[in-house]
Formats: C-alpha cells, sequence, structure tokens
C-alpha cells in the first residue's frame, strides 16, 4: 500500500514538474513578453527597462530555473499588475472557487445519486429512460448560456437569488447549479451502472435470502460497492470543475481564482497566469490521488492486508 | 416426523422457456433430501423459487407451496423476508461472491440475527463466534474481524453455513454448495453439514449433480431431468431398485470401483437434453429412452413402487439393463 | 424496446447533424443577407414570432443591425468547421499516442500514460485562453490550440482497444507470418479499433464546439465580426436583460447541435457495438 503511494507521489511531482515547464512555455508563446507588458507606446528605452525590471534578459533556461526553484517552495513571483505577491493573490481568491466547487459537486452528488439509484432500480422503466434522457440534455447544455438563462429566470424576472458578487451563500446557488450540471450527466450514469451491476451480484443474492429489508439491500449493500468508482470520479470532476471555473466566474462576476486568471490574461500578467495554471494543475493531481485513497478506503480489497 | 416443506407441481416459466414443469418434493425435519440432475435440469431453479428470490420476469405457479403449513404462494415479499434468513435459510454455489466484499465477516454475520431477532450487536456477535466455531473456524474472533477476500473458498463456504444458522433454521436449503470447493473440502463440508443436520435436527435440501454426494449424505433423493422430477426414493431403494430409465442410465455412467471389467466401456446416455417450452406435453426423455413408444408423447402416469417411491413413466417396472 | 428508443434518438441525432452540416457547407447560399452587413438604422428589429418584425429579417437584427438568422448560419458553418478540425487534430494526437503505447507497452507505454496524466491536469480553458490571450485569437491559431489540448479521450480509448486487440490470436498469427510491425498496425489493429474511434471523434466534436462557444463567449476564441454563437450570446449580454431572445436563440442553436452530435455518437456506438468504455 505505500509502496503503491510512494509511487503515485513520484508521478504527481513528475506531472507537477512538466506542467511548471508547459506553463512557461505557454506564457513565452509570445515571443518577447518585455513588449506586451510595456505597452503599444513604449519606446525601446522603456521596454529595456522591463526587460531588465523583470529579469527577461536573463537566458531563458536561467529564467525557467529560477521560477521552478522558487515555485517549489512555495514563491510564486510576483503580479505585474497588482503589484502583489501571486500566492498572496491566489490564496485570497481560492476560498471563491473552492467554495463553488464544493458546492457545485454537493449539488450534483445530491442530483446524481439519488436519480442514479432509482434508475437502476427502475432499470428498463419509462423513469429510467427519462433520466438517461436527462443525463444527455445535461451534456449538450452550454455552461455560460445556462449561467445567463438562470440569471435571467431566477435574478431578473423572479428575483429570488443575487445575480453577481459573493456577498451571501446564496450567490453561490445558481453558479453552483451551472458547475453541477457538467457533473451530473456522468456521475448519474455511473451510479446507475454500478448500481445495476451490483444489484445483479451474487452477495446481493445472499442478502436477500438472509431476508433483510428492501432498504437495507438496496442502501446498505449494494449502493456500498456501487458507489465506490462513484466517489473516485466524483474526486476527479471537483478537479475539472476547479479548472473550468473560470466561465462560471466570469458570468457571475465571482471574484475567485478563475477571475484572477482571467485578469492576468486580459493584462498579460504572466506571473499570475503561470502560477495559476501551476496550482490548478496540482490541485488536481492532489484530487487524484485523494480518489484513490478514497477507492481504498471503501474497497477492503485494495488495502492489500 | 414433521413435514417442514411440501413442494406440489411446481412451474416456472421464464418467457417462453420453462425451467420447472412440475416438480413436486417434501422435506422432513431431521431428513436430507437431495434434489440431483444435470446442469439445467431445473433443480437450483426449484431452490431458488422456493425461497421466492428469482429475478423478476420469472412466474411461478404451484399447486402447493408451504413450509410448516404456511402457504408460501401467498405470502407477500415482506411476509418471505421475514421467514428467508429465519426459519429457512440457503446457501450457495460460489463462496467466492456470495459474500460482500466491503464488510466483515462479523458485520454480515450479525445483521441477520439482528434483523430477526432483534438482538443486541453484543450477543450477536457471541453468537456469531459460536457458530463460527461449531463450524470447524479456529481464531472465530478474529475471522469476525475479517473481510471475505481474506478467507479461502473452503472458509467461505464455513461462514456462509455459520450465517445461514445465526437465526436457528428450521430448514436449510444448500444449492450446490461444494461444486466450486475442491475435493478435499468437499468432504469436509459434507461431513460438517450432515453433523449439524444431526445436532440441529434441521430439515436438509441439498441441490447437486454429483451421485456420490447422494449416495453419502441424503436420506431421500428426487431426480429431475428438464424441468420435472420423474422419480423419488428413499437413498438406498433408489440405488438399488431405480425405476426411470433416466435413474437407470445415470447409476450406469458411475463406474463402481470392483464391479466395472477392465476394457469395459463406460456408461453413457446417448443424445442431449432437450430445450423443452411451457406447452409440452409427455416425457422429455423419450428421444433417449430405449423404451420409448408413441404414448410417451402424451401425459404421462406417477407410478408407485413401494411406499414412498414415486416415478414418472408408462412402464410400471422398467426392467433393468443388467452391467454388461 | 430500448433499442427501439435507441434508434429515435439516433435518427433525430442524424437528422440535425445533417441539417447542420447542410448550412455549414452551403452557407454562403443560404444566408439572406451578408451576415456582416451593418445597418445601424435596424438594430434590435425583433424575430418573427413577436410584433413588430421586419418581413426582411425573420430572426430579426442584433445590436449593430446585423441580420440575425445570416449570421446563425454562418456560426454554424464556424461551429462544424472548428469542430471538425479540431477532432481529427486532436484525434491524430491521441489515436498515435494511445496505438503506440498500447502496442508497443512497456516504457513506451509509460510515457504515453504520463502524457495523458499530464494533459488531463492541466485546466484546459485557462490554457487555452491564456495562449489565445498572448498571442492574438484567430481561426487557426484556435483550432490548433484546442487540437493540440483535447486528445486524452482519443489516447486513452485508442491505448486501451489496441491493447485488448493486441492479445488476440489474429494478431500473433500476422506477427507468425513476419508481417512487420506496420502492416500489422495498419493491417489488424487499426481496421478493429476504428468504431470506437469514430464514436469518440462525433462526441470530440461536440466538445470542441462547447469548448470554442466558452472560449468565444469570454472574448478570447473566434475573433469579431466572425459570427461564432458563443460570440453572438456574449455581445447580446448587455442587452439580455430586454431583449433575451437574442441570447437564447443562439443557445439553442448551440444546445440543439451539440446534443445533436451525442445522439448520433450515441447510436453509433450502440450500432458498431463500441459499448466497452464511456
Amino acid at each position: 500500500m505505500l509502496r503503491f503511494f510512494i509511487r503515485r507521489l513520484i508521478v504527481a511531482l513528475l506531472v507537477a514538474a512538466t506542467v511548471m515547464v508547459l506553463a512557461f512555455i505557454m506564457t513565452r508563446l509570445s515571443g518577447d513578453l518585455a513588449i506586451s507588458i510595456a505597452g503599444p507606446n513604449a519606446t525601446q528605452t522603456d521596454i529595456e527597462a522591463v526587460r531588465k525590471a523583470y529579469g527577461l534578459d536573463r537566458p531563458l533556461v536561467t529564467q525557467f530555473f529560477d521560477w521552478v526553484g522558487r515555485a517549489s517552495l512555495g514563491d510564486l513571483g510576483e503580479s505585474f499588475f497588482f503589484k502583489r505577491r501571486v500566492s498572496e493573490l491566489i490564496g485570497e481568491r481560492m476560498p471563491v472557487t473552492l467554495t463553488l466547487g464544493l458546492t457545485g459537486l454537493m449539488i450534483a452528488l445530491v442530483v446524481s445519486l439519488p436519480l442514479g439509484i432509482l434508475a437502476a432500480v427502475k432499470e428498463n422503466t419509462a423513469f429510467d429512460r427519462l433520466v438517461q434522457i436527462v443525463a444527455l440534455l445535461g451534456q449538450a447544455m452550454p455552461s455560460f448560456w445556462l449561467g445567463l438563462l438562470l440569471m435571467i429566470v431566477f435574478g431578473l424576472q423572479l428575483g429570488w437569488l443575487p445575480i453577481s458578487g459573493t456577498d451571501s451563500w446564496q450567490s453561490y446557488i445558481m453558479p453552483g447549479v451551472v458547475l453541477a450540471f457538467s457533473a451530473i450527466p456522468a456521475l448519474t450514469r455511473l451510479t446507475r451502472a454500478g448500481m445495476i451491476q451490483a444489484m445483479a451480484s451474487d452477495y446481493i443474492r445472499t442478502a436477500r435470502a438472509k431476508g433483510l429489508s428492501r432498504a437495507s439491500i438496496l442502501l446498505k449493500h449494494a449502493l456500498r460497492n456501487a458507489a465506490i468508482p462513484v466517489v473516485a470520479i466524483a474526486a476527479v470532476q471537483l478537479g475539472f470543475m476547479l479548472g473550468g471555473s473560470i466561465v462560471i466566474e466570469q458570468v457571475f462576476a465571482l471574484h475567485g481564482v478563475g477571475f484572477l486568471a482571467w485578469e492576468s490574461i486580459a493584462k498579460n500578467d504572466f506571473p499570475v497566469v503561470q502560477a495559476v495554471v501551476l496550482v490548478l494543475a496540482v490541485i488536481y493531481v492532489g484530487l487524484t490521488m485523494l480518489a484513490d485513497l478514497l477507492n481504498a478506503v471503501l474497497d477492503p480489497r485494495l488495502r492489500g492486508a | 416426523m414433521t413435514t417442514l416443506l411440501e413442494v406440489e407441481k411446481l412451474e416456472v416459466t421464464f418467457g417462453r422457456t420453462a425451467a420447472v414443469r412440475g416438480a413436486s418434493l417434501t422435506v422432513a425435519a431431521g431428513e436430507t433430501h437431495c434434489l440431483v440432475g444435470e446442469s439445467g435440469c431445473g433443480k437450483s431453479v426449484t431452490a431458488l423459487s422456493v425461497m421466492n428470490l428469482l429475478v423478476r420476469n420469472a412466474q411461478r405457479r404451484a399447486q402447493r407451496l408451504a413450509f410448516q403449513g404456511q402457504d408460501l404462494l401467498k405470502l407477500s415479499d415482506r411476509g418471505m423476508a421475514r421467514l428467508r434468513g429465519n426459519a429457512m435459510a440457503m446457501i450457495f454455489q460460489e463462496p467466492m461472491t456470495s459474500l460482500n466484499p466491503a464488510y466483515t465477516i462479523g458485520s454480515q454475520m450479525t445483521e441477520v440475527l439482528r434483523r430477526h431477532k432483534g438482538a443486541s450487536q453484543r450477543a450477536a456477535t457471541d453468537r456469531a463466534a459460536d457458530l463460527l466455531a461449531r463450524v470447524g473456524i479456529t481464531a472465530p474472533g478474529m475471522r469476525l474481524g475479517q473481510f471475505p477476500h481474506q478467507l479461502s473458498g473452503g472458509l467461505r463456504q464455513r461462514v456462509m453455513i455459520a450465517m445461514a444458522l445465526m437465526c436457528d433454521p428450521q430448514l436449510l436449503i444448500a444449492d450446490e454448495p461444494t461444486t466450486a470447493l475442491d475435493v478435499t473440502v468437499q468432504a469436509q463440508i459434507l461431513r460438517l453439514l450432515a453433523g449439524l443436520q444431526r445436532d440441529l435436527g434441521l430439515g436438509l435440501l441439498l441441490i447437486t449433480h454429483d451421485l456420490g454426494i447422494v449416495a453419502r449424505v441424503a436420506t431421500r433423493v428426487s431426480v429431475m431431468y428438464a424441468g420435472e422430477v420423474v422419480e423419488s426414493a428413499p437413498t438406498a431403494e433408489l440405488f438399488a431398485n431405480p425405476k426411470h430409465p433416466y435413474t437407470q442410465g445415470l447409476l450406469r455412467c458411475v463406474p463402481v470401483p470392483g464391479k466395472i471389467q477392465r476394457n469395459q466401456p463406460l456408461g453413457a446416455i446417448p443424445g442431449t437434453v432437450p430445450r423443452v417450452g411451457p406447452g409440452f406435453e409427455g416425457c422429455a426423455f423419450r428421444d433417449r429412452c430405449d423404451f420409448a413408444d408413441e404414448t410417451c408423447k402424451h401425459a404421462i402416469p406417477t407410478h408407485h413402487a413401494g411406499s414412498a417411491h414415486d416415478f414418472l413413466c408408462r412402464l410400471p417396472g422398467t426392467p433393468v439393463k443388467a452391467l454388461t | 424496446m430500448r433499442r427501439g428508443w435507441r434508434n429515435a434518438g439516433t435518427w433525430t441525432g442524424a437528422i440535425i447533424v445533417g441539417i447542420a452540416a447542410f448550412c455549414a457547407i452551403f452557407a454562403p447560399l443560404l444566408v439572406p443577407h451578408d451576415p456582416f452587413a451593418q445597418d445601424l438604422g435596424k438594430r434590435l428589429l425583433v424575430p418573427f414570432w413577436m410584433e413588430g418584425t421586419d418581413p426582411n429579417h425573420l430572426l430579426g437584427t442584433d445590436q449593430l443591425g446585423r441580420d440575425y438568422l445570416s449570421r446563425l448560419i454562418y456560426g454554424c458553418r464556424i461551429s462544424m468547421m472548428i469542430g471538425c478540425t479540431v477532432s481529427l487534430v486532436s484525434g491524430l494526437i491521441g489515436i498515435t499516442l494511445g496505438v503506440l503505447g498500447g502496442f508497443m507497452g512497456g516504457r513506451v507505454d509509460d510515457v504515453v500514460l504520463f502524457a495523458i496524466t499530464t494533459r488531463l491536469s492541466l485546466p484546459v480553458v485557462l490554457v487555452a485562453l491564456a495562449v489565445v490571450g498572448l498571442l492574438g485569437s484567430s481561426m487557426s491559431l484556435l483550432m490548433i490550440t484546442l487540437g493540440l489540448l483535447l486528445w486524452e479521450r482519443f489516447a486513452v480509448v485508442a491505448r486501451s482497444t489496441t491493447m485488448q486487440v493486441r492479445n488476440l490470436d489474429f494478431v500473433a498469427a500476422a506477427w507468425c507470418a513476419g508481417c512487420s510491425r506496420f502492416r500489422i498496425l495498419a493491417g489488424e489493429v487499426l481496421p478493429n479499433i476504428a468504431s470506437h474511434l469514430v464514436v469518440v471523434a462525433t462526441l470530440e466534436i461536440a466538445l470542441a464546439i462547447l469548448l470554442e462557444a466558452a472560449l468565444s463567449f469570454l472574448g478570447l476564441g473566434v475573433p469579431p465580426p466572425l459570427p461564432s454563437w458563443g460570440l453572438m450570446i456574449a455581445e447580446a449580454k448587455d442587452y439580455m436583460f430586454f431583449s433575451a431572445w437574442v441570447i437564447v436563440i443562439p443557445g439553442v442553436c448551440l444546445f440543439v447541435l451539440v446534443l445533436g452530435i451525442n445522439l448520433l455518437g450515441d447510436g453509433l456506438r450502440d450500432m458498431l457495438g463500441a459499448r466497452s468504455d464511456t
């Protein structure tokens, strides 16, 4: 078990390292950054000054190792625009994005699990087909459009929910729902498939032969096994949500990490962009490791006893 | 002897396949009744339909299906659930997959007692440990905390047996409990079942395809072919005096050390088991029978040879082909 | 009965995709007006189901007086073009990686798996935005970027199906007969994994279309004045509280097109028997 995790950790570190390289390359793609930072009206001297000030005159390799070295220690550089440490900026915005992501995931689970279980119990009935249609619709829905529609209906016409900002917990409902929409189809399908498979298994026949209650058979015995892959995928979906939150945060004006990245791209503030890509990638890798851990916790067979 | 289980003319259909077309048997307390037949003859389905554990699209009909006098056909699913695991219990063929991999042995055993008798966790755990020891498992306390994947097939089957006994059932149905186990383990499990039955006075309905097992443990035997019970008799009587051509054929297939000669071909029944639909009339064995004639295409009478020996054939007493 | 439903769904999807392809290919012939022609005197005319509509502009006009229907049709062309091109590019990358990894195994496979893991950990929308933001938006850049980012599903499916096929007997037979690796790959492996990959390609088109719409919505996708549906929604955002239809219509188009592609893809999966993985 331990060996397995050490191996995963090494892979995780390698992935983080590769992402660092990619993030670095990505921001250097436009050629001369000094020009973009200095702005359209800069003179040659201005550009040179900028180059010197941001260490852009050093060889690329030096710049890269400087970035890697500092990033590994937590120093993600300084924002050109905000004139503050990037790690501070990210730290400030992260709670918003995390709240958004977790809200989205919770809503998704609250919807998917019961729907998946019911669809499995009523397999091949009209209800089952309805659930599959809903899943299909959810997959086709453009998230930003859904966000705008919800805003119009619930924010403007019904006035129930705030349409922007993070003043209250209600501000997270609509964006959370939109995020959940992207995860619900996959989670519902997985729950349904897992439950169908579990219910057809021999140990469920044994449970029935023991005269256990229907609820116990379904929720205690079948779900416990069907949920194992679902929980793992849920962790990964959270990673996707955090990475994809940039669109939702923009639509609903939520000042999270995604919004920060968005602003920074517009301002060519590449230390921030670089750092956000790295942070999100590291979080994703961490979540996949968490998913593996959850798998091991839930499935005794994986504990290597 | 009190009759525990009465099955009369049980019929089970799945869509267009008639899995069971007329099974009748009884099991009494203290008796081991073996239901024997080849794969696909409907013996497992018979066992499952007694407990009503069939899949959703199965249709079950019978003239009578009663447990301790109570009509099981009229019982709701909830009423049936009160009996399952309680007064009647069942163990299955595949011990490797019949236990839930996510829960400990202990929790799977105690939940039955707590469900049916409202026992406390403490009392249930004690009983579970007792029963594990009873079925020959050492260090029962440790085993209770283990997970199914940590046990071998033979151990798991013992656990299944112990689990079935948690609520002191009167009837135990065992569906090919030793088929998936090694030969040496088979013998142990059979000895265990026989011993338990003796000590607890259980009625045991044992499904098997192995005549050797039948000879060893059965008090009474019912032979099934293509969904029907074609012969039913006390064990010794069946082996000494098989009346139905199929039974005779089966017994011929088993080589008996000492009786069989060198270069003597092993017995075999030519042909294969026919697929039978619900409207099938007559004897299903007629295409493979040496004594078949036109009347075998119509309804076959039940003959009685002796007080407890029934068989389904047009011939009142088929001449036995001697072992040549 | 499930088959029957699938068939209705598949046919619906096929029809939708057919219409979209038709619009995409014949756009210049279909549009009633030039989608780029502005007419500030005729701004925000309402579509035909509302009062005060202009019969010249069936679906009304946008905030710069451009005919809405024409822009929608051209938007369809843009979406289909981007979807298909991105699917092609990402398919080439993903299939190559997946087949190599699945076929060779060992170190090569380790590298391929590592590449997939790394790619999965990247926040795709963010990276695409960053690249476009730094290099300026253009159709070709967008298509290349998305193509370089969306190959993982191809790789995963190609790899797993190749591994399954590799172990089958007829591959071993070809190997014994002295066929070169390349011939085995082309002649034995590819035909057998093709059905799975067609399904993935279909679904990837849908994904690419959604992604492009999101990027264009954020202003870093297809450059204006090109009528990408996402861009149309973004441009209409300022007016959405007064004229809701301006954002509803392109959104509905997106939704219906993606739904159609997904239905077709699911139907293909059932028909080609490629049910092994999601």
